[in-house]
């Protein structure tokens, strides 16, 4: 099954090695992994989206407490949250036609134009994974010219929240 | 007190109560042998190879419960302690190893001697650290043995660059006698519900199993073992790394369990209802396959590390909690309570005697020949079981752990889980160099000697006079041992041609060496061997090529479906005959 694991871990060098070490020598899955510092500079945040049995998904719960980097961790999965993916898609926009039809299309989406020259459109879009499949899917793959997603990054709904 | 960085490293040990610094110089730690050198607290020992050092630390750390120190240079110094590094992660030792490292400014631009030594030895550390900034250093080391000691005990390494070491850059220090680490708060206390439920289950059971691990020792836990043990009045069994904890001459204690375990333990793990797992982790060694694992037993774990913990056996009782905490708790709940049942204890007994009758350890004496196992029988008569015992791996590790009961906890240092051909003698050095007045003999074999050899001379140099027993059987005998079981006796390279003469080699070393090939002549040699208390002695023994070791439980099989040797195979048939079933 698919987890989504949020981490707080301190920002120091050598602290996403030891996350994505633990990962390759157990042999465990890691669909997306997303890192960036936090309000309090000495903290990074990190999600994880990794997939397996409720057994492995144990032992990488545990594995990654063991660190002695990881400061506080949450699997999301069982509870209430809030789950986005950033994209951003370069495509061929040629002539009037195409040129509407990707916005046409983009605005559907609630995607938006971010850039543009006289052949290309480039689009960001913010949203589930799968929204995100389904734009370049109704794009038509032989107008996609680049695809550059940040995987998936998440926070818990209401007033919960992993601080320290 | 304004002191440099080298300064600071030796100062530091100082405080932190470092008795000995095994390592090995070279350029990166040029300055921090500089400052050692003007000191006379911290002593160092200056090994042969830095494996050599990691194992000694290592051999130090499991003899006395203190962390093990080592200190080693950048590049090739750093990648020869990993082997030694690993063995010490493998089986939660403590070790701390300061690797030197090339100067800041020239990390990264593939220096001379430079390797990165944080990202190398990451797999198989508890924690590392690279140290940038000299202001940072005392604390970092102070983290280092905080980590390496607490919790789930393991190695630790502290890279330090050159320039972090410079003579002439001085800061005041201090010795940081606490740390706290905001990510690292490992519990010890195990949960009061789960220790009174698990309490409930163990005096309600039948065929109880008690299993012991090194996490007792680690513990310092043998104490609240043994009044646990004792007053349940239930069977023990040990793992490898646990031997000792609970005494191996206690009728209680019914053997090791594993792949060369005894019938008894192995059976009764097989049959039993109730297992309570002590700081043991379930190793595959132990477990053989996982589908087949007591299977009709509820299982309590006592584990401080959580994720040892259902890891490969799922546990219905877990605890998380040092064993010394988690013991003392139970024993205070289970207080004068006794087993409710004990009329079905007293039948769970009777089975066991009865799996004890078939002798598993039996072997077969051929003329002229020294068995291996005797070699051992008559080292533990001649040490009068009160000897430190070091071994390297393969048929004679099992031979020492089948055949040399430890009746204290720490006396029987080995690479249990990494399997460390080579560890044994270093280690054997850390041992007596902790305790000189006490004899230590490091069980080896002609394979695993030559892998750190060398050590022989850091022997001398210290006079740390060891005892090395060699069973010399010319073959790497466990890998010999497979191959004849299931290669069908294809024996391929495990014959030691163009061995050294062991008794010269000694000898070339500055040591006694005394070789043994007659049945008769080993109690005399043996003797020989310990009464030179202030010389190591190498004794070869020339031993049966093809001896096996038994009882087996191969892979793919249960713990009931043990292979036994041909001589208690020929017990068990008569024991039929006789209409005795066991």
């Amino acid at each position: 099954m698919r987890h989504i694991v949020s981490l707080l871990v301190e920002n120091e060098a050598g602290a996403l090695s030891r996350i994505s070490g633990l990962f390759s020598a157990r042999g465990y899955n890691i669909e997306s992994l997303t890192v960036a510092t936090t309000e309090d500079q000495t903290l990074s945040r990190m999600t994880i989206i990794t997939n397996g049995s409720d057994r492995i998904i144990e032992q990488i719960t545990k594995q990654l407490n063991k660190l002695v980097d990881v400061v506080k961790l949450q699997d999301f999965t069982e509870g209430n949250f809030i789950e986005r993916e950033m994209m951003f898609v370069k495509v061929k926009a040629l002539g009037e036609s195409q040129r509407s039809e990707v916005k046409r299309l983009s605005d559907i989406f609630r995607a938006r134009i971010i850039d543009v020259t006289d052949t290309t459109f480039c689009i960001e879009l913010t949203g589930s994974g799968n929204k995100l499949d389904a734009y370049i899917k109704a794009m038509h793959e032989s107008n996609v010219i680049e695809v550059v997603r940040s995987g998936a990054m998440g926070i818990l709904r209401g007033d919960k929240a992993l601080t320290i | 007190m304004e002191l440099s960085g080298s300064e600071i490293i030796i100062q530091f040990l100082k405080d932190e109560g470092v008795e000995f610094l095994f390592g090995y110089p070279g350029g990166a730690v040029l300055h921090i042998y500089d400052a050692l050198h003007k000191q006379g607290d911290v002593k160092h020992i200056l090994v042969r190879h830095e494996q050599g050092a990691t194992h000694a630390a290592d051999g130090y750390a499991r003899a006395t419960g203190k962390p093990g120190v080592c200190l080693v240079t950048s590049g090739p110094g750093a990648t020869n302690a990993i082997t030694g590094i690993a063995t010490a992660y493998m089986d939660s030792i403590p070790l701390v190893v300061i690797t030197g490292q090339v100067p800041s400014h020239a990390i990264g631009n593939d220096a001379f001697q430079e390797v990165d030594a944080v990202g190398i030895s990451r797999p198989c550390v508890k924690h590392n650290f690279l140290v940038k900034d000299l202001n940072k250093l005392a604390s970092t080391l102070k983290k280092a043995f905080f980590i390496a000691t607490t919790g789930r005990p393991g190695p630790v390494v502290v890279d330090i660059p050159k320039d972090i070491t410079a003579p002439h850059i001085k800061i005041p220090y201090e010795y940081p006698k606490q740390i706290s680490i905001r990510s690292y708060n490992p519990n010890v206390k195990g949960h009061p519900r789960q220790i009174k439920r698990a309490v409930e289950l163990l005096l309600s059971a039948r065929r109880p199993m008690i299993y012991a691990g090194g996490g007792v020792i680690m513990a310092e836990a043998s104490k609240e073992l043994r009044k646990f043990v004792r007053h349940l009045g239930y069977p023990i069994t040990q793992t490898l790394m646990g031997l000792g904890a609970f005494p191996g001459t206690d009728p209680q204690f019914i053997g090791m369990l594993g792949m060369h375990g005894t019938y008894e333990a192995n059976m009764a793990m097989h049959d039993c209802d109730v297992l309570i797992a002590i700081g043991a982790r379930f190793d595959d060694r132990i477990t053989g396959v996982n589908s087949k694992f007591c299977p009709y037993a509820k299982i309590i774990h006592i584990d401080i590390d959580p994720a040892s913990i259902s890891k490969t056996i799922n546990a219905d009782i877990p605890i998380v909690g040092g064993a010394k905490q988690v013991l003392t708790e139970m024993i205070k709940i289970i207080g004068k309570s006794k087993p409710t049942d004990s009329a079905a204890i007293k039948t769970w007994w009777k089975k066991i005697k009865s799996w004890q009758d078939q002798k598993s350890f039996a072997y077969e004496t051929k003329k002229g020949l020294i068995q291996p196992q005797a070699a051992i029988e008559e080292l533990y008569k001649v040490t009068a079981g009160d000897a430190y015992i070091t071994s390297d791996v393969g048929q004679h590790q099992m031979f020492a752990a089948q055949f040399y009961p430890f009746d204290e906890p720490r006396r029987w240092i080995n690479s249990g889980g990494l399997g460390t051909m080579g560890f044994g003698l270093p280690a054997a050095m850390g041992v007596k160099l902790a305790f000189p007045d006490k004899d230590v003999a490091c069980v080896t074999g002609e394979g695993s000697i030559q892998m750190c050899i060398q050590e022989l001379s850091t022997c001398l140099q210290y006079d740390i006079p060891v005892k090395i027993i060699n069973l010399n059987n010319r073959y790497l005998g466990m890998v010999r041992q497979w191959q004849e079981f299931f290669y069908e006796k294809r024996y391929s390279h495990v014959y030691m041609d163009s061995l050294p003469d062991f008794v010269k080699l000694a000898e070339a070393y500055g040591h006694v060496g005394i070789q043994v090939e007659n049945p008769d002549d080993l109690h005399d040699a043996m003797k020989e061997a310990f009464a030179l208390k202030d010389r190591t002695v190498f004794l070869d023994i020339i031993t049966d090529r093809e001896a096996n070791v038994y009882p087996m439980i191969s892979s793919g099989k249960a713990h009931n479906e043990m292979d036994l040797s041909p001589l208690q195979q020929k017990v068990q048939a008569s024991l039929k005959a006789n209409g005795e079933t066991a």
